[in-house]
């Protein structure tokens, strides 16, 4: 278990190091890559590139693997199913991410940097997220 | 560096992050189902969660002790937008069962459909809320 949790902790390390380097943590830009009608910045696609390729790469060795290296399987989503709750979730997703210009990642990673617009964005976030347990508890 | 060069760097460690926690430890470095399950998990699931997101907060400090700045970071949304915005995110990842990480990341290099989907769907939805936005207030 100790090897998992250190394996977990220099993940989450090399992913904010990663975004901070990107240039993901600033919403300006992230915005700016969203407004395709205005002045069109381009970064966000060369680190979209550049993550999805190495990870292709990474989930190609792992498919050839019978167990990860440290655990006993590997944990996959299963539900392979378009509907309406994966595109309407991801739609209200999208206004967040357009209107603030931050996603959860950039946002988690940013509380180190202790900016009060963080500290408002990332409780928010939160709060949605409860919300949405909430209603699905009552839904059953 | 070039921020097009610095892109295509910071992602590519992105991507060693999410392809080193499948490797390991066999998880998906969606940082949504992370974050969300800090809350749900309990035992050894909760503990690797929570080095993962320790070490994520930890990556801007880092970077900034390795280069001596802090990464730039400009808002440009009002306090009472980044909450309404924060609320959406928090709510919509969690139905949607992904964010930029899960799906944009991990679940296009897994050549997901549902991934790509949503996906798109993200994509176009804040397009379409900035382009509002330029709109509102040009």
């Amino acid at each position: 278990m100790t090897a998992r949790l250190a394996a977990a902790l220099a993940m989450g390390l090399v992913f904010g190091l990663g975004l901070s380097l990107s240039g993901m943590l600033d919403p300006a830009r992230v915005q700016g890559f969203l407004d395709v009608t205005g002045a069109w910045d381009p970064t966000l696609m060369f680190v979209l590139g550049g993550a999805v390729t190495v990870a292709l790469a990474g989930f190609a060795l792992a498919r050839r693997l019978p167990q990860p290296v440290l655990d006993a399987r590997f944990d996959l989503p299963t539900n392979r199913r378009i509907d309406a709750p994966l595109l309407g979730g991801a739609a209200l997703f999208g206004i967040g991410w357009g209107l603030s210009g931050l996603c959860p990642g950039p946002a988690v990673a940013a509380l180190s940097t202790g900016a009060p617009p963080i500290l408002v964005f990332v409780p928010a976030m939160l709060v949605g997220m409860a919300a949405f347990r909430l209603v699905q508890a009552r839904r059953g | 560096m070039h921020p097009y060069l610095a892109g295509l760097a910071g992602g590519a460690l992105i991507g060693l992050s999410v392809a080193g926690l499948m490797l390991l430890n066999g998880r998906i470095a969606g940082i949504s189902g992370l974050v969300a399950g800090l809350g749900q998990d309990r035992g050894e699931r909760r503990l690797t969660d929570l080095a993962f997101v320790a070490g994520l907060i930890s990556g801007p400090a880092l970077f900034a002790w390795l280069s001596g700045a802090w990464p730039e970071m400009r808002f440009v949304a009002s306090l009472p937008v980044l909450a309404l915005a924060g609320l959406l995110v928090g709510f919509g990842t969690r139905l949607g069962s992904g964010c930029t990480s899960g799906h944009g990341v991990a679940g296009l290099a897994r050549l997901s459909p549902r991934s790509l989907m949503a996906v798109l769907t993200f994509l176009a939805a804040g397009m379409l809320t900035v382009a509002a936005l330029r709109w509102l207030a040009p």
